[in-house]
C-alpha cells in the first residue's frame, strides 16, 4: 500500500468518489458554520466596524489562492519525475480553481479596502504580487488550452510552473524592494503569540478548514472530469479507427 | 556553436531578418508617450526612465516569435537538434543572437529616445547602464517564452501572456536604477540585484528552455 497506487486513475476515481460526498459535506458545513457565526454572531471591530468579517473571506481565499500554486507545483514535479498522468491533470484542475481564488482575494480585498484605505487598489507589495500571481494563473491555463498534444501539454505546463514558482518568489520580493507597503503584516500564523482576537480567531479558524475541503473536493472533482474526459476522447478515437 | 551565431546574425541583418524593427517600434512608443501624457517636461522628466524601460521592454517581446519561429518552420531546428551541440548551447546561442540584434541596439539608442524625453543629465549614464545589464535577461527569458510557444500556429499573443510576468522582476529593478540614477540616488542595490537577476537567469534558464525545446521537437 502506498501513495503511488493511486496514479492509477481507475482507483483514484474509486477512492475519490467514496471520498467526495464526505468532503463536499464536510466543507458546506464547515463553510455554513464558519461564514454564519463570523458574520452573525462576532461583535464589530471597534475601528473597523462591520468591514472587519471580510476577513472571513478574504484571508481563506488568499491562503489557497498560493497553496493552490504549491499543489500545482508538486503535482508537477511528480508528472516530470514519475510521468503519472494523474498528477499532470490534477495540477490542470486546480489551476481555475486557484484563479478563482486569487480573484475572491483580490475583489474582497478591493472592497475592505475603498472603506479602510479610501482606495479600491493601491500598488503594494502583496497586492501586486497577488495580481501577477493571478497572471501566472492565466498563462498557466491558457498554454493547457492552446496544446492539442495531451502529453506536450502536460510536459510544457508542468515546466512553466517550475520557472513560474521561481519568478512568482522573485516579483513577490522585487516589489517588496519597490514600495513599501499599505498591507498589514499576518494575522495569523503558528509561531507567534499574539494572533486576531479569539472572537474572531475561531469562526476564522473554521471557514479557512472550510475553503481547504472546498479546494480539495473541487480538484478532486475536476481531476475526475478530467480523466473521464480523456478517456472519451480515447473511445472517440478508438471506434473512428475501427 | 561560432558557425550558428554568425549564421544567425546574417540571417537577421539582411533582407526581411527584421533587424531593424524591434528599433523602430521602440523609437514609435516613446514618440507616442507625450500624445498620451502630455508634453509638459516636468511630467516627462519624472516618467521617462520608466517609459524607456517599458518601451525596451515591449520592443524586445515584439521580436521574440521570431526566434525560434523560421528555423521550425523550414526545418533547421532539428538539424540543430540532431547536431552535436547541445541544446542548452542552441538556446544560449539563440538567445545571444536575439540579444546583439534586439537588446544591443535598443540599449546604445535608448539615450538619444531620452532627450526626446528630456530626461536628467544623471541619468543617460544609468539608463544606458541598467538596459545594458538587463536586456540579456530580457532575451533569455523571451527564449524560452519562444521556446515554450515554438510549435503553436498563433502563439504570439500567448508568448506575451507567459513573458511578461516573467519580466516583472527585471522592470523592477532596471526601472529603479534608472530612476535612482536620473534622481540622482545610490543605485548600488537596484543595480547589483539586476545584474544577479541576469546572470541568474543566463546560467539556469536556459536548461529549461532547452528541456522545453526537446519536448516540442519529440
Amino acid at each position: 500500500m502506498s501513495l503511488w497506487e493511486y496514479a492509477n486513475p481507475v482507483k483514484f476515481i474509486r477512492t475519490t468518489d467514496r471520498v467526495l460526498p464526505w468532503l463536499a459535506w464536510l466543507s458546506a458545513v464547515c463553510l455554513a458554520v464558519g461564514l454564519i457565526w463570523g458574520f452573525f454572531f462576532t461583535p464589530d471591530d471597534f475601528r473597523q466596524g462591520s468591514t472587519v468579517k471580510i476577513i472571513y473571506l478574504h484571508v481563506p481565499s488568499a491562503l489557497m489562492a498560493i497553496n493552490g500554486w504549491l499543489m500545482m507545483l508538486v503535482a508537477s514535479l511528480i508528472w516530470i519525475v514519475r510521468r503519472h498522468h494523474v498528477s499532470a491533470l490534477a495540477a490542470r484542475a486546480a489551476a481555475p480553481v486557484g484563479a478563482t481564488m486569487t480573484v475572491i482575494a483580490l475583489a474582497t480585498g478591493a472592497i475592505w479596502g475603498q472603506p479602510m484605505w479610501g482606495t479600491y487598489w493601491a500598488w503594494d507589495p502583496r497586492l501586486t504580487s497577488f495580481l501577477i500571481l493571478f497572471l501566472f494563473y492565466l498563462g498557466y491555463m491558457a498554454l493547457w488550452a492552446a496544446i492539442e498534444n495531451d502529453d506536450t501539454a502536460a510536459d510544457l505546463t508542468s515546466i512553466l510552473c517550475l520557472v513560474g514558482s521561481v519568478f512568482a518568489l522573485l516579483s513577490r520580493y522585487a516589489v517588496n524592494f519597490w514600495n513599501q507597503g499599505l498591507h498589514q503584516g499576518a494575522s495569523l500564523s503558528l509561531d507567534k503569540e499574539k494572533n486576531v482576537a479569539d472572537v474572531f480567531y475561531f469562526p476564522l479558524l473554521v471557514s479557512i478548514a472550510g475553503f481547504v475541503l472546498l479546494f480539495i473536493a473541487l480538484v478532486f472533482l475536476r481531476t475526475q472530469t478530467e480523466i473521464r474526459a480523456r478517456r472519451m476522447r480515447a473511445l472517440l478515437a478508438r471506434e473512428r479507427m475501427a | 556553436m561560432r558557425a550558428l551565431i554568425a549564421r544567425d546574425l546574417a540571417l537577421a541583418v539582411r533582407a526581411g531578418g527584421g533587424f531593424g524593427l524591434g528599433l523602430a517600434f521602440f523609437l514609435i512608443v516613446v514618440t507616442l508617450i507625450p500624445f498620451g501624457v502630455g508634453p509638459e517636461t516636468t511630467l516627462l522628466t519624472e516618467i521617462a526612465p520608466g517609459i524607456l524601460w517599458i518601451g525596451a521592454l515591449l520592443a524586445c517581446l515584439l521580436s521574440l516569435d521570431r526566434v525560434f519561429a523560421l528555423d521550425w518552420e523550414d526545418g533547421s531546428l532539428d538539424l540543430l537538434a540532431t547536431a552535436p551541440l547541445p541544446m542548452e548551447g542552441i538556446v544560449t546561442i539563440k538567445a545571444l543572437a536575439h540579444w546583439l540584434t534586439t537588446g544591443l541596439p535598443l540599449v546604445l539608442a535608448a539615450p538619444a529616445l531620452g532627450l526626446l524625453l528630456s530626461l536628467p543629465a544623471p541619468g543617460y549614464l544609468w539608463l544606458f547602464l541598467s538596459l545594458l545589464i538587463g536586456t540579456p535577461a530580457l532575451s533569455v527569458i523571451g527564449t524560452f517564452g519562444a521556446a515554450l510557444t515554438v510549435g503553436l500556429k498563433r502563439g504570439g499573443l500567448l508568448l506575451s501572456l507567459l513573458v511578461l510576468p516573467l519580466y516583472v522582476p527585471t522592470l523592477i529593478f532596471g526601472a529603479e536604477v534608472a530612476r535612482r540614477g536620473a534622481d540622482g540616488l545610490a543605485v548600488e542595490t537596484p543595480l547589483l540585484m539586476l545584474a544577479g537577476l541576469s546572470f541568474g537567469t543566463l546560467a539556469l534558464l536556459p536548461f529549461a528552455s532547452a528541456a522545453v525545446l526537446r519536448v516540442n521537437l519529440r
